[in-house]
């Protein structure tokens, strides 16, 4: 197939493996070990994006990370992944890439028409225009045009993977100086892993001289691959440096079912050996496809065996851009001439050049460029010193491409993350690190160390000030679609800071983070104003080095795999019982058992009804349940409830409310007093967790004298709830060592006993009212348990209910619920526990917090019934109290429904709410107002419960 | 000089030579009525309003870096009111009202984009809370809409509504959204100083100058300037410049972080919260996914942000959207907030006399940052607290009276 | 990402820990006793350095232990970690924690 621009011979490439891929539609051939780029610029397309505001065309501009200008789309439908570097892409058989951010092509792209409102469109223009009528009107076009790729629609398929490792020496980069440093200390015996974002180790040497100092790269390999001791990790990009030298990293991976892994990298030492970024020169119409960097022409060159073009001419400011001229010209290119800007450089290299016969002109730079779209020629004047074109000095040099090199930048971003500071060298003309603040060094190039000296002078921009032409733009950055032009206006319009101009200007805001544009802003707005690049400042870079996808920061934790819900016992046999299961504090809890097709209704009615009539039960493992053991138990306990728990007697249960120590209701539960020295407290389902660190805390951060152990058990003891009229009767027929007679075993006490030989724990407390047991067996017994009490109760027709049910229940008894009717702001005097707390003489965490001045109020919110007055209406929970004179809002609220229900078992609504002195209005009447209520609802405040209120049920 | 499509034009025809300074750089005076360090939204927002509304014009803002370079440039630029008590109701439904017509005001666009604040239901408990606080809102006067899956499926096609958290609908705010941060700054920094305000920057406050009780004026890195009253407005500093004046606060300082993708076409329609993942997430103008979630677990006053922090918003926003998997994460930041208990604001005088502060919102600052304003100026150029935000003192951790929004409605803030 | 060093077990990452906040907190009482003013600055008042540190974390996926640390809030180093009932070291500045 025809690749134009490939050679014959040379490159890391394998051309008995040729690669078909599409771009924007057309059909290419490239060869394994290509990258998209290079396979483009082999088959000769030049113009390979638009750019992000004015659609200008674009081409390749550099051959790595650093690429501006190529951001492709691959792939298709779920598949489909956006604003992929060209140059970071390697080239598989039927890759499919089509340009960003224009229609339909890159080559020819309806949307350039932005490209002749650029006069309009100065930096900021959005600041001072689409003000009126407003921002809304012109929003939704602006956000179209903006973007840049598209997002996928569909889950991804794909699976990604996470890994830590915990080494020695970390080395970033795995050019010359990361090789050696990994050898080095390998050899010393420490572990070391060795990270590189390229498929081959070799950084620079992949392309520049093979040999150094003795050391070619074959050598380095060689030595390297015989360290145990050095892990090596090719196609890595270490891209976020983190506190105490963590280091993250992502490892593209082709050829198993893992698309992505991430690396934690836990480091002794970190060596950064990312070596340093060409920087372009800005100069008019730089920004046309054709102009490239130097050593992005040099490593097509030399990995790729791609001719930058046929004609090149090289534009320079230092001597690094010569040694490209002579590869060039030797792999047989056409070297038209090269720019040099400096007036009198003098170096082996630039002799070299000459004696093969290269044209040279000194104190000459590019001032435009020329061509329909890619360059067919470049304008160039004598420029002084400071870099300004002299007037009557024009000359023209036919070429199909421009190497530009203005210099370089070392690669300082993970430095930079690791918190270290840098200072702006003057004779690199370039930020290098200064001070190291972890345990990390850089070296090579990363460190402003070049091997040969760039005999560098400051180039920021050509000024072309002094000729009299109509003026072009000078792109800084290419990404972001920023010249020189929009400096000025930010420097004119006091925007001079660097984080002001980059935020202004929206320089270095692209997806390469201004890697070819940072610091050639910084230098040409130190010309703007008048002062030395070092003084204008650096911003600090951020993470990621290079966009990383989320699919590798998140890992496995997709899907079943994130935050997966807690299981009950029971779980298979409610499921297969047709139970709805919902989230409930992070456990799958079965909402409601239907049967036969029956609504929610229905069923919760049935449930209900079965529970209040015969027996029903319910898996209540997920309650938490904290054994609290020691001397000093009941004195923690005391200290931690607002409830006195030191006249708790052994086989007793007593109902605790704890607050945190602000006061505010935080948790509630039944705690049970075994013996002397045991307590298990009963927590909500969702606080098990967080009780017991609370508990924790107070014992080892403030009462450290106390002899108290905390052993969180909830997940030790399946708990079956049995509850009803019918309930005794029931447990009697498991059989079990405990004498459950009303006499023997009162409301509101546990007994420990057998099952056979299993231990069973049976604590007789009421959440719904009834009669009710919560019988405790080991976890695994907790299934069995469920099927034997179905069984024995067939005749009794026992029901298994599930939580809504239980919430029913609970709000006909006025029983409240921690989170429904507490909030941030209740203390428990709010929820009729001012009496306990006036009792109780000792200090317990929170009490201060209740006697503050906002805790003596008056009008605080208190929990009371709420009865619909037609005796009909079930209140719209969420709905807010209002005076009986409301009409329409706004209006003064006096408080909220927390829970209402239609009651099955009274046959009319129940519900509570939190009300403005409440307990002192018994009687009131009120309105109920809920914007999804078709109208008002007339409520009295009434007494909690509306079921059994003298509690002669559940004595039973 | 008045901004326009028209200025623009004729600006265009001089290749934009002609434009002024947005504001002008002078170097500070040794005395001022009111010093407000801190030059980031809410600072500048009060210069500009002690001038508009009260006609103090002798107003330096002193800003240590550059203005708009704290929180107001770090944050993830959501503007809401839905809250849940009356006193923070009528306090951000002011600085909501005031957003509104604020580019206009300032003649410079902040790029108010009412898109919408959704904050989502995954369970009958949060359904319930999201009820009463639709219901609060309404009851205050503020808009807000309950919607229900099948609407939501319309308004935001990606949000996955069966998912590890499933969607049961979710509370629109239609005026909610987001503005330009920098904007924002620039904008009434750019209004205060054609007011006459000076705003200073690169000015570091090191000590202030106290008599007794008072507080008489602020030493800098510039020398020392004599104020009648200083306003401390430096949201991510508060405790130490606190410190500085012999005032302990009720606050620590956490990093919050945010991070965006890659631009990408327009994919995410409003501002979308998800209580129980913990994230929020929106899409900005230029085209990058916006992702927020829960503070850096220790106080810190590194702005940058933890990795740790990152995984796990990432993993709650793939939850909610799985399309999002291959797209690119492309910067991330963080900003310092100042937490108080109740996350709610300090606003008004200090026991120090001639000390007002202006601190304590927490993660919410930016879109308070009118109101803040608004009332601060009020409060200096009177003495007296802005109605509005006499439920904001620093008496209320005495008392007790706490106005705790998270709390309340359950829903971060 | 910090690494902590667990009295108890040694050296882990951050996501194993919980931090408690500010330590060496004195709470006043008994209740009765205490004025609003005094339980105000118990309750919220914090030092909130920007500098060192001192806190508590427990190793909640791992001993479930308290213990002290002090941690330099800006560059998070750690300098020291101590028992919860150990006295609060004295950390020198330095310069390199600007």
């Amino acid at each position: 197939m025809n690749q134009p621009l490939r050679l014959k011979q040379g490159g890391r490439i394998d051309r008995s493996k040729p690669m078909r891929f599409s771009f924007d539609g057309k059909q290419y051939v490239g060869y394994a070990g290509d990258t998209l780029a290079s396979a483009l610029l082999a088959n000769g397309v030049r113009v390979t994006g638009r750019s992000f505001k004015y659609h200008r065309p674009r081409g390749i501009f550099g051959a790595g990370f650093e690429e501006p200008n190529t951001l492709v789309q691959l792939g298709s439908s779920a598949l489909s992944e956006p604003n992929l570097k060209a140059t970071q892409v390697e080239l598989i058989d039927g890759l499919e890439a089509r340009a960003v951010n224009c229609w339909p092509s890159a080559r020819f792209d309806l949307m350039a028409v932005f490209r002749w409102l650029k006069p309009f469109m100065p930096s900021g223009f959005y600041y001072k225009t689409f003000i009126w009528p407003s921002w809304h009107w012109f929003e939704a076009v602006i956000r179209a045009a903006a973007g840049l790729g598209q997002s996928p629609q569909q889950p991804d398929p794909d699976h990604y993977d996470k890994r830590n490792l915990s080494v020695d020496v970390l080395v970033v980069g795995g050019g010359r100086y990361g090789l050696e440093a990994a050898i080095k200390a390998a050899e010393e015996g420490r572990d070391v892993v060795l990270v590189d974002d390229k498929s081959q180790l070799g950084g620079a040497l992949l392309y520049e001289h093979q040999q150094l100092n003795g050391n070619s790269l074959v050598e380095l390999l060689d030595r390297a691959s015989k360290l145990s001791k050095l892990r090596v990790l090719t196609r890595c990009t270490a891209f976020g440096y983190y506190d105490h030298n963590h280091v993250v990293a992502v490892e593209m991976l082709s050829d198993s079912g893992l698309r992505q892994r991430l690396w934690h990298i836990s480091a002794g030492e970190v060596v950064l050996a990312t070596g340093a970024i060409e920087r372009p020169i800005v100069f008019p119409n730089n920004d046309r496809p054709g102009v490239m960097l130097a050593s992005a022409g040099r490593q097509y060159l030399h990995r790729y065996a791609v001719m930058a073009g046929r004609q090149i001419v090289i534009a320079t400011n230092n001597d690094s851009a010569y040694e490209v001229a002579l590869e060039l010209q030797a792999a047989g290119v056409k070297v038209v001439a090269v720019l040099d800007a400096r007036t009198n450089p003098d170096a082996l290299v630039i002799a070299a050049t000459r004696e093969r016969g290269i044209r040279i002109e000194f104190g000459a730079a590019p001032s435009s460029t020329r061509g329909s779209s890619a360059i067919s020629a470049v304008e160039w004047h004598r420029v002084d010193t400071s870099g300004k074109a002299q007037a009557d000095t024009s000359n023209v040099i036919d070429c199909d491409c421009l190497l530009v090199s203005g210099g370089w930048n070392p690669t300082v971003h993970l430095f930079s993350q690791s918190g270290g500071s840098l200072r702006f060298d003057e004779i690199l003309q370039a930020f290098v690190p200064a001070k190291s603040v972890q345990k990390e060094r850089s070296v090579g190039a990363a460190a402003g160390t070049f091997d040969t000296p760039l005999n560098l002078q400051p180039l920021w921009s050509v000024d072309v000030s002094l000729l009299k032409r109509t003026p072009n733009y000078s792109w800084v950055d290419l990404a972001s679609d920023v010249t020189e032009g929009d400096l000025r206006l930010a420097a004119r319009e006091g925007f001079t800071s660097v984080e002001h101009l980059k935020r202004y200007t929206t320089t270095g805001m692209m997806t390469d983070q201004g890697k070819t544009s940072n610091v050639n802003a910084i230098g040409v707005m130190s010309t703007i104003v008048g002062r030395p690049a070092g003084s204008v400042g650096t911003t600090k870079f951020r993470p990621p080095f290079n966009p990383v996808t989320f699919g590798a920061v998140v890992g496995q934790h997709v899907g079943a795999y994130y935050q997966p819900l807690r299981r009950l016992p029971t779980d298979e046999l409610q499921r297969s019982a047709g139970a709805v299961m919902e989230d409930y504090g992070g456990w799958a809890r079965p909402a409601y058992i239907p049967i036969k097709g029956e609504s929610e209704h229905d069923a919760i009615k049935r449930e209900v009804c079965a529970v209040r009539a015969g027996v029903g039960i319910v898996d209540y493992s997920p309650l938490g349940k904290i054994l609290v053991h020691g001397p000093d138990a009941a004195t923690l306990l005391h200290r931690m409830y607002v409830n006195n728990m030191k006249t708790l007697k052994p086989g007793f249960c007593r109902y605790g409310v704890m607050i945190g120590e602000d006061g505010i209701v935080f948790d509630d539960g039944v705690l049970t007093r075994w013996d002397e020295n045991t307590f298990q407290v009963g927590t909500t389902s969702g606080h098990a967790e967080r009780v017991t660190e609370w508990l924790e805390e107070w014992l080892q951060c403030e009462w450290v004298d106390l002899d108290v152990i905390v052993e969180p058990v909830t997940t030790q003891w399946s708990v079956i709830m049995v509850a009803g009229p019918n309930a005794r009767q029931l447990l009697q027929r498991l059989g079990m060592d405990i004498d459950l007679s009303a006499e023997a075993f009162p409301h509101m006490t546990a007994r420990s006993g057998h099952i056979g030989d299993i231990p069973v724990r049976i604590m007789r407390v009421s959440f719904t009212g009834e009669l009710s047991y919560e019988v405790s067996v080991p976890w695994s017994y907790g299934a069995a348990l469920w099927q034997q009490l179905l069984k024995l109760g067939t005749d009794l027709d026992v029901t298994p209910f599930g939580l809504e049910s239980l919430m029913v229940m609970r709000i006909e008894k006025g029983f409240l619920h921690v989170g429904t009717e507490t909030e941030g702001t209740t203390m428990p005097q709010d929820i009729g526990f001012a009496e306990i707390i006036a009792k109780k003489a000792d200090d317990f965490v929170g009490r201060r917090s209740t006697m503050t001045p906002e805790g003596m109020r008056r009008d605080r919110r208190q929990l009371v019934g709420l009865a619909a007055v037609d005796g009909a209406t079930v209140l719209p929970v969420g709905g807010h109290l209002v005076s009986a004179e409301f009409q329409k809002p706004p209006h003064k609220t006096q408080g909220y429904v927390t829970s209402s229900a239609w009651s099955p078992t009274l046959g009319r609504p129940v519900a509570m709410g939190l009300v403005e002195r409440g307990r002192e209005r018994l009687g009131e009447s009120l309105i109920v107002y809920s914007a999804r209520s078709p109208k008002p609802v007339a409520v009295r405040i009434v007494e909690l419960a509306a079921y059994d209120p003298k509690g002669e049920r559940l004595h039973g | 000089m008045r901004y326009s499509a028209l200025s623009i034009a004729i600006n265009a025809l001089s290749g934009h030579s002609n434009w002024k300074p947005a504001w002008r750089s002078p170097e500070p005076k040794s005395s001022y009525d009111v010093v407000i360090i801190g030059g980031g939204g809410h600072g500048l927002a009060t210069a500009y309003y002690l001038a508009k509304y009260h006609g103090i014009t002798n107003v330096a803002v002193l800003e240590k870096g550059w203005i708009g370079g704290g929180n107001t440039g770090r944050n993830t630029t959501v503007v809401r009111s839905n809250y849940f008590f009356p006193e923070s109701a009528a306090f951000y439904e002011k600085s909501m009202q005031l957003w509104e017509g604020l580019s206009r005001e300032l003649n410079y666009n902040v790029m108010l984009s009412q898109r919408g604040h959704l904050t989502l239901a995954h369970n009958r408990h949060q359904v319930e809370m999201s009820l009463r606080l639709m219901n609060a809102m309404k009851l205050n006067g503020i808009d807000s809409e309950w919607l229900e899956p099948d609407d939501l499926r319309k308004r935001e096609p990606q949000l996955r509504l069966d998912g590890r958290f499933p969607v049961l609908g979710g509370l629109m705010q239609d005026r909610g959204g987001s503005a330009r941060h920098d904007a924002v700054a620039w904008g009434y920094a750019r209004g205060a100083d054609e007011h006459g305000a000076h705003i200073i920057q690169g000015c570091e406050v090191t000590g202030f100058i106290k008599q007794g009780n008072r507080v008489s004026g602020v030493r800098t890195n510039r020398g020392d300037i004599v104020a009648a009253k200083v306003c401390l407005s430096v949201a991510g500093h508060t405790s130490e410049l606190a410190a500085m004046a012999g005032l302990r606060l009720p606050i620590t300082s956490y990093a919050l972080q945010a991070f965006v993708s890659e631009p990408v076409k327009p994919i995410v329609n409003t501002m979308v919260l998800s209580p129980s993942t913990g994230i929020y997430i929106s899409q900005t103008d230029k085209g990058e996914v916006l992702i927020g979630g829960g503070l850096d677990m220790y106080p810190s006053y590194a702005q940058r942000g933890n990795f740790h922090t990152v995984e796990t918003v990432s993993a709650g926003m793939l939850e909610m959207f799985p399309a999002f998997s291959r797209l690119r994460l492309m910067r991330q930041w963080a900003g310092i907030c100042d937490v108080v208990k109740d996350s709610s604001p300090i606003l008004g005088p200090s026991p120090i006399d001639g000390l007002y502060l202006n601190c304590g919102f927490g993660t919410g600052g930016f879109k308070a940052t009118p109101a803040g304003g608004l009332t601060m100026a009020h409060t200096l150029a009177t003495g007296k607290r802005h109605p509005l935000i006499e439920p904001f003192g620093l008496e209320r951790f005495t008392s007790g009276a706490l106005i705790d929004e998270a709390g309340a409605s359950g829903i971060a803030h | 990402m910090l690494k902590i060093d667990c009295p108890f077990c040694g050296v882990r990452d951050e996501s194993e820990f919980r931090c408690g906040g500010q330590s060496h907190l004195i709470r006043p009482g008994p209740h009765g006793q205490v004025s609003d003013e005094t339980w105000a600055e118990y309750l919220f008042i914090r030092d909130n350095p920007k500098g060192w540190h001192m806190e508590r974390w427990q190793h909640i996926y791992g001993c479930r232990q308290w213990f002290n640390i002090a941690r330099h809030t800006v560059t998070h180093e750690i300098r020291a970690i101590y028992f919860m009932t150990g006295q609060k070291p004295v950390i020198e500045n330095d310069s390199s924690n600007a």
